[in-house]
């Protein structure tokens, strides 16, 4: 049952792999360019990526 | 604290528990239908017995996490779930994914439960508790993400409360599931909702320095409504044309 639960609470946040991993790298991108570049270039790259990223894969689903 | 600062933890903490304790009632009431009140009744009560020991033992590390990182990692969580959430209601809009039917659900789990006719009560019980911490975990997760980073807690936790308060009354007194809520839609809105928070907690947590502060959460979430709205209308597209 425990692992179950630990499958399950895994899946909260993880349901579409290729999603979570382009979250992630989004992410990463947006911390190298917030170590390098200061101010809101790395906010910007964060959200214009989560955005892409959404739509990109709700769109792959149809193919 | 002003409302304004809080209506958004407040409102996002009490939509996104409404969905949870929707569907952890929806299980609840399966287990009561099949197997008694008291199989039901005494798994939903262990369950909530250990969310709130989880939550005694754990919340006090809060304090003590390093704000920065407190906020990057919620951030992190929050865009993970949030897009989780929101992708699935885009396709569930545009009829890609069926509609989550809380009837159906309800049908599914007392079938299944009468499958198992002849095993103990506690099974029942079991479903009864997995359902109600689970359910109760992304409750609290949702809380935490989007009131820790801010002093919020307090009001989201009301938000949250509330929500879960209203199910259990509305469930206490129908005796059914709550098939008629629009769950999709109140996902879709969460799932805007906590996208935008995380966007915002992820860049707090690298150091940006967002433009009008806690008000460029509600751009964010525009956006996202925006993009979620495009994403649905262009999957839809396609679908109606074919034959």
């Amino acid at each position: 049952m425990l692992a179950g639960i630990a499958r399950e609470l895994i899946g909260l946040f993880v349901d579409d792999g290729m999603l979570a991993v382009a979250i992630i790298a989004v992410i990463a991108v947006a911390a190298i360019v917030a170590s390098s570049a200061p101010g809101v270039t790395a906010g910007v790259v964060l959200l214009a990526g989560s955005l892409a990223v959404l739509f990109a894969n709700v769109m792959g689903v149809q193919r | 604290m002003t409302w304004a600062a809080s209506a958004p933890a407040v409102s996002a903490a009490f939509l996104g528990s409404l969905v949870e304790a929707i569907e952890a009632l929806t299980i609840v009431l399966a287990v009561a239908t099949v197997r008694g009140w008291r199989p039901a009744g005494l798994g939903a009560a262990a369950g909530l017995a250990s969310l709130a020991l989880i939550v005694a033992a754990l919340g006090p590390l809060l304090d003590r996490v390093p704000l920065q990182g407190l906020q990057l990692v919620i951030g992190v969580l929050l865009l993970l779930f949030g897009m989780r959430w929101l992708r699935k209601a885009i396709l569930r809009a545009a009829g890609v994914v069926p509609l989550h039917d809380e009837a159906a659900a309800f049908a599914a789990s007392t079938a299944e439960l009468r499958e198992h006719r002849s095993r103990l009560d506690w099974l029942a019980g079991l479903a009864s508790f997995k359902a109600v911490l689970l359910e109760g975990l992304e409750v609290v997760f949702i809380v935490i993400a989007v009131g820790a980073g801010r002093g919020l807690l307090l009001p989201a936790s009301a938000g949250a409360l509330g929500a879960c308060g209203l199910v259990a009354i509305a469930g206490f007194f129908l005796h059914r599931p709550l098939a008629r809520v629009p769950e999709n839609a109140l996902k879709f809105a969460v799932g805007v909702m906590l996208s935008a928070f995380g966007v915002f907690w992820t860049g707090e947590g690298l150091g940006v320095a967002w433009p009008g502060a806690d008000l460029a959460i509600v751009g964010f979430a525009g956006l996202f409504l925006l993009v979620a709205a495009l994403a649905g209308v262009a999957l839809r597209r396609p679908l109606e044309v074919a034959p």
